[in-house]
């Protein structure tokens, strides 16, 4: 199977994008998944529903509000251009940026669930040898948690890759910026003569999808062994 | 030495206990449900009490009068809970320094040495949690509370988890400990038998409120059953 350089490129946009967004979002993650599992505050539900928005809007919807907000002309967009230089709207970071927003409540949920399964009685018996708040959740909570945070991480990887809608509205399909596999596959299926690149990527996607999931099978089980501890 | 005048309202018990101890092994007694475990977690810092005061050699713990309120992991108060809880993501040696750890303190060789010896934990140490006993855990817990220095020791039924043979085995590590650690205990049990081989000193719990303290001789005859029976008036010092 021969890929072209376009396609190459397209293969390596995604995993580029896929990684630096399950990446960057992973410490909002946890630190929104504890504070919804664990702490108690005025809006919680609030929160908890914007969370979860990406999941219920549709993509498109979610995109045009990237667009929106963080376009040049955007409200955050424009502050950030002007403070550090940084611009999304159409480049592979808003590419990113649109695959953290619509991975992060598969993130959130899979690490919150796994920190509400944990036993909270432990985290009382660091406190009563010495454990501050901060030490309890690094040294009992985040390790206990672990196979849940890699579980999120598997989701929002495979969210980010497979991600489409709000990525094309935010920063459209240009080739070598922007067109990830998900657009390129949708490209070649719109021009006469496309169905073999097509087909090539998808099995290539099936391919990354099925190793992603066999690698965090093997992380988790890893991980569940260390914290079940025999 | 440790004060405790506390009231505290869970539900539908209403908990108010005024008792001091002088050292050495003090049973919190009664039975289930008499809020012996909800007074330790007051102790600790872990629960918060309605009103009153806590202190221990004179320093204050909890006084809601001045709004005095130690946070938990300030007070160096060791607990051995009744279900041990080991860190099971930890080695039995990992548990054992957790305490000093996070407190800060600088290890002892020598001190873990004399403690590991103690409870004769010392095969264990490269273990899981998951592939001990009952009874070594209890062991495991017992080491890791005291190797952080506590000022005080909270021990919340730690047998009621074992069968009879486990609680054979582990009796003489308890009387060793009483022997000598020297930390001041807190012993709750619902068991006199237990109570009778390791406490100097008795405060008798029912539904929330202390009904006696004293000697052992606050325990009632051993063939009694403790749970519905009234406390001695003759011995027993009353307490209302």
């Amino acid at each position: 199977m021969q890929l072209t350089s376009e396609e190459w490129t397209a293969i390596e946009l995604s995993l580029r994008v896929a990684f630096w967004a399950t990446l960057v979002s992973l410490p909002f993650g946890i630190a929104v998944a504890w504070a919804l599992a664990r702490t108690e505050f005025v809006g919680k539900s609030l929160v908890d529903g914007l969370v979860h928005l990406p999941l219920v809007l549709p993509p498109v919807v979610t995109g045009y509000l990237l667009l929106i907000l963080f376009g040049r002309r955007g409200p955050i967009g424009a502050w950030l251009y002007d403070t550090f230089g940084i611009v999304l709207s159409f480049r592979w970071t808003g590419a990113a940026l649109a695959c953290a927003v619509m991975g992060f409540p598969l993130l959130v949920r899979a690490i919150r669930l796994s920190i509400e399964a944990i036993d909270r009685r432990l985290e009382d018996a660091a406190t009563t040898l010495g454990a501050n708040r901060a030490w309890t959740f690094a040294a009992v909570t985040l390790p206990l948690a672990l196979p849940g945070v890699i579980a999120g991480m598997v989701l929002c990887f495979a969210k980010a890759l497979g991600e489409f809608g709000a990525t094309i509205t935010f920063v459209s399909n240009i080739p070598g910026e922007t067109q990830t596999i998900s657009a390129a596959i949708y490209t070649y299926t719109q021009v006469p003569g496309g169905d073999e690149p097509a087909l090539r990527l998808v099995v290539i996607s099936i391919v990354i999808a099925l190793a992603a999931l066999i690698v965090s099978e093997w992380f988790a089980r890893k991980a569940g062994a260390r914290v079940h501890g025999a | 030495m440790l004060e405790v005048d506390l009231t505290k309202t869970l539900g539908v018990l209403s908990i108010q206990a005024r008792f001091a101890t002088a050292g050495g092994v003090t049973a919190l007694f009664g039975p289930s449900g008499s809020g012996k475990t909800s007074i330790v977690n007051m102790i600790a810092g872990l629960l918060t009490p309605d009103a009153g005061r806590i202190a221990l050699d004179g320093a204050l713990l909890f006084d809601s009068a001045s709004g005095v309120s130690v946070a938990a992991h300030r007070r160096r108060v060791g607990y051995v809970f009744q279900d041990g809880r080991l860190f099971p993501h930890l080695s039995v040696r990992a548990n054992l320094v957790f305490g000093r750890w996070m407190s800060g303190i600088a290890r002892d060789p020598a001190e873990e040495a004399h403690v590991i010896d103690l409870l004769g934990i010392d095969r264990l140490l490269a273990r899981r949690p998951g592939s001990l006993s009952g009874g070594e855990k209890s062991r495991v817990a017992i080491g890791r509370a005291l190797l952080m220095k506590p000022r005080l020791l909270l021990l919340d039924e730690p047998m009621a988890s074992l069968d009879e043979a486990r609680k054979v085995e582990i009796m003489p590590y308890l009387e060793r400990l009483r022997d000598e650690a020297r930390v001041p205990m807190v012993y709750v049990s619902h068991a006199a038998d237990e109570v009778r081989r390791l406490a100097s000193q008795v405060v008798r719990l029912d539904h929330g409120q202390v009904v006696a303290t004293g000697g052992i001789d606050v325990l009632l005859p051993a063939a009694m059953p403790a749970a519905d029976a009234r406390p001695p008036s003759a011995q027993g010092r009353a307490v209302t």
